[in-house]
């Protein structure tokens, strides 16, 4: 095993020498992964993606901390996904299951939000601001925290296992299990009360799917970030593959300049054969600082997340040897055409407003603006009618038709209210309900509705023996100052047609 | 295909892999080795397998099949759930059993645990006969409505569902027997046309005629002790209110004649000794539910003179 020949798949540069032999072995099974060592950096992306590192994870980790006052009879945490009792709580909004278009509509432009963003500025999703980008940057600091830099943990890496290696892994592995562990400890803190939990939890007395939630994202945490990383945005990620369709000629991808590099020469060469030499220096630094480990000079690639740090390291190289910054640069395919025929470098705002990136910007807006009118018009009191089925319809002793019904009365509000449930049309029609008696029949009775809840009564519709089979509407008006109203049109069944 | 032998070693440029020698219309297959977290994942199922099959029933043999050390099966965890949600009903069905039926309005709460543990029960025992609606059909009453033969309020309902209507089962069931008034030659065929059209005079069916008013005198004779004087019957013997729009054997001329010449009396049951009382209680709840049930007479909700009274 130890002697089949590895192929650096993140690194297709450096081919496995070709067999020359008449009857090859059969090739390797499997390839082992070469590591990653990414070298430190520092430069205007780098800090870019410190700063969206410590946004995203801030958001992560202190959304479910925030409290929101709701009233007495709701939980006041902003964000909360109660599974439990099926709301979801997103600060001043809450949404009914009734009510998951919201979370659809939030979800489809999550998608086209990608596309937008795919079609603008390419991948930048995968380079800042995705989850297994964020953790690996995060696990790849532990590495550089626990084993020095690049050529220091390249050195650890070979060095035979000692006691010296054993305690570093040890050492390393556990900050690993320690930031894995936060990660899944603050994903259920999204759908339950965050500090009884934390109680809760360490108290051994949070439900079974609580511990099993945990254990399982801190070792998918563990796994993902800790080892797999780069591989996961190579071999399993499905995102890679769809944008590979959707970039074209006018998406910006990192780019290296290939007409202004080639021919790679050392700065000494260049000097004594000017003509012949580009401004790559092939100094290499563009590989050792990229966090997947590809060589961005073979150009674009599934393995490139365009996070921009070769752009960093190279840009800083360039200045050490008094060249023009930009030999690799974020670029669209169209404008490195057009500065490789001599042409002058494009403004970014052609690539960043075209009519693709409109149309997307104005799918994504429209949903967004239909769900925020739907937010606003939407009233928290709702009423349906279920007409019982078997019997359609009753005959009483005194001749009267009855017909039943389930009426469910939701109020969405926070407080107890009373609300008054009406029959509109029908005539000669009255109502009670399975705990008034019949004597009380009204054409309109009203219920207390405890706060977010719904409330089934069983309503019987009595009308005289000559009341023809025909429709009528149920109203529930809500007893308070907003007055709230819905309306539900049902059939009155008769054996008179 | 064909030449597969000398593409097999053909080395794809940019990526270093030999062809497999498979080929699509120019798209063509690299013989490109997987990663080794992959194999591993291979070798873990192979493992989880191993272990599923020495913990869990998994190869059919001839009788049966391999029953895992777990000794895990669905009849068993099935067992398990019932035992669970029995448990979980055990504290409901213990209060119940508690308040005596007649008071159950009284609690809310029990009453409305009672009507949805009475619809499970009734949809398993019950629905043969008076319909998955309980809207009953021709001899076999509607509970829906507002027409109790034997009483409505809960205390009745719940005497009629442990001793049953004419059941052999129980002494205490609730008997009465009309006579056959045409089989057994009491009445002449025309007799019986003249009290049919008295009988449809009460509910307004059929206006006074020279024959009801025949037939009035013959009802008054025959009928009147257990049906009353104007029709509207007496809960003592079951005997139906004639007056009212509801007929458990039919409302057609042919079918009031009928019942009278020769009549059915239908039998229920007594589940008494089919049912725990709890069940029978929240059975009754049930049907008092369903949009007839009557208050108690206020009788039973008296001190002990008065419970005699009711039996």
């Amino acid at each position: 095993m130890s002697d089949a020949p590895a192929i650096d798949w993140t690194n297709p540069s450096k081919k496995p020498a070709p067999d020359p032999g008449p009857d090859p072995e059969p090739g390797p099974l499997y390839a082992v992964r070469k590591a990653v060592h990414p070298q430190r950096i520092d430069g205007p992306f780098r800090r870019f993606k410190w700063l969206v590192m410590l946004i995203t994870l801030g958001i992560y980790y202190i959304t479910p901390w925030i409290r929101w006052d709701r009233g007495p009879f709701a939980p006041d945490q902003a964000v909360l996904v109660d599974l439990a009792n099926r709301r979801f709580y997103m600060f001043g909004v809450e949404i009914w299951p009734h009510e998951f278009y919201f979370v659809a509509g939030m979800l489809i432009m999550a998608g086209i939000g990608l596309f937008l963003v795919t079609s603008a500025v390419g991948r930048a999703w995968c380079g800042y601001s995705c989850p297994q980008t964020v953790w690996t940057d995060v696990f790849q600091h532990v590495d550089r925290f626990v084993d020095g830099d690049r050529n220091a943990r390249m050195r650890l890496d070979a060095a035979p296992w000692g006691p010296a290696k054993i305690a570093r892994r040890g050492f390393k592995w556990t900050i690993y299990l320690v930031i894995s562990f936060w990660t899944g400890g603050a994903w259920i803190m999204y759908f339950a009360d965050a500090p009884t939990l934390t109680v809760d939890f360490w108290t051994g007395q949070a439900a079974m799917v609580a511990y099993v939630t945990v254990a399982i994202l801190t070792a998918t945490t563990f796994i993902l970030g800790g080892f797999l990383r780069e591989q996961v945005c190579i071999y399993m990620c499905p995102w890679p593959r769809i944008q590979t369709a959707m970039l074209d000629e006018k998406s910006l991808i990192v780019t290296y300049k290939d007409w202004r590099g080639e021919q790679r020469g050392s700065v000494k060469k260049a000097a004594k054969n000017p003509e012949r030499y580009g401004d790559c220096i092939d100094c290499n630094q563009c590989v050792a600082v990229c966090p997947t480990g590809v060589d961005i000079r073979e150009g674009a690639q599934i393995g490139c997340i365009t996070c921009g740090l070769c752009i960093d390291a190279c840009d800083r190289v360039m200045a050490e040897v008094g060249r023009p910054r930009g030999l690799i640069d974020y670029a669209t395919l169209e404008d490195c055409e057009h500065e490789a025929a001599g042409g002058n470098v494009r403004s970014i705002w052609k690539t960043l407003f075209r009519p693709r990136t409109l149309i997307y910007f104005s799918i994504w807006g429209a949903i967004g603006a239909a769900l925020l009118f739907a937010l606003g018009v939407r009233t928290h009191t709702e009423l349906t009618v279920e007409h019982d089925r078997n019997p359609p319809f009753m005959l009483m002793s005194n001749g009267d038709v009855r017909n039943a019904f389930t009426v469910r009365i939701r109020n969405m509000e926070s407080r107890p209210r009373d609300m008054k449930l009406e029959i509109g049309g029908l005539p000669d029609g009255l109502m009670w309900t399975d705990d008034t008696a019949r004597a009380d029949a009204a054409r309109s009775i009203i219920r207390a509705v405890p706060a977010d809840a719904t409330q089934p009564v069983r309503v019987y519709v009595i009308a005289p023996s000559d009341t023809v089979t025909q429709n009528f509407t149920f109203t529930v008006t809500s007893q308070d100052e907003q007055s709230e109203q819905d309306a539900a049109e049902v059939r009155f069944e008769s054996p008179e047609n | 295909m064909a030449n597969k032998h000398q593409d097999a070693k053909r080395v794809d440029e940019p990526t270093g892999t030999e062809f497999v020698g498979h080929e699509w219309d120019g798209i063509e297959e690299l013989d490109t080795p997987m990663p080794r977290w992959w194999l591993w994942s291979y070798y873990a199922c192979i493992v989880w397998g191993i272990v599923y099959v020495i913990l869990y029933p998994a190869w059919p043999l001839v009788e049966k099949g391999t029953e895992g050390v777990l000794g895990w099966t669905s009849r068993g965890q099935l067992a398990e759930a019932v035992e669970a949600a029995q448990l979980e009903r055990a504290p409901v069905l213990a209060a119940l059993s508690e308040i005596p039926t007649e008071q159950l309005t009284e609690y809310p709460e029990r009453m409305r645990q009672a009507i949805s543990g009475g619809e499970a029960a009734f949809k398993v025992n019950c629905v043969q006969c008076h319909g998955a609606g309980a809207a009953g059909s021709i001899g076999y009453p509607n509970l829906n409505d507002d027409d109790w033969l034997w009483g409505g309020d809960l205390k009745a309902i719940e005497v009629t569902l442990q001793h049953g209507i004419r059941w052999d089962g129980s002494d205490q069931t609730r008997i009465s027997q009309m006579p056959a008034f045409g089989r057994d030659g009491i009445l002449t065929r025309e007799q019986i046309t003249e009290v049919t059209s008295h009988i449809l005079t009460f509910s307004g069916a059929e206006d006074v005629s020279p024959a009801s008013l025949r037939g009035a005198e013959l009802f008054e004779a025959n009928c009147a002790v257990c049906h009353a004087s104007n029709g509207t019957g007496l809960r003592e013997f079951g005997a139906p209110n004639l007056a009212d729009k509801i007929w458990l054997y039919g409302d057609k001329r042919s079918q009031i004649e009928g019942q009278i010449w020769a009549p059915q009396n239908g039998v229920m049951p007594g589940w008494q000794e089919r049912l725990d009382p709890v069940t029978i209680k929240m059975l009754a709840a049930y049907v008092h539910s369903r949009g007839g049930g009557e208050a108690a007479p206020v009788a039973v909700s008296e001190p002990a003179p008065a419970e005699g009274a009711s039996e």
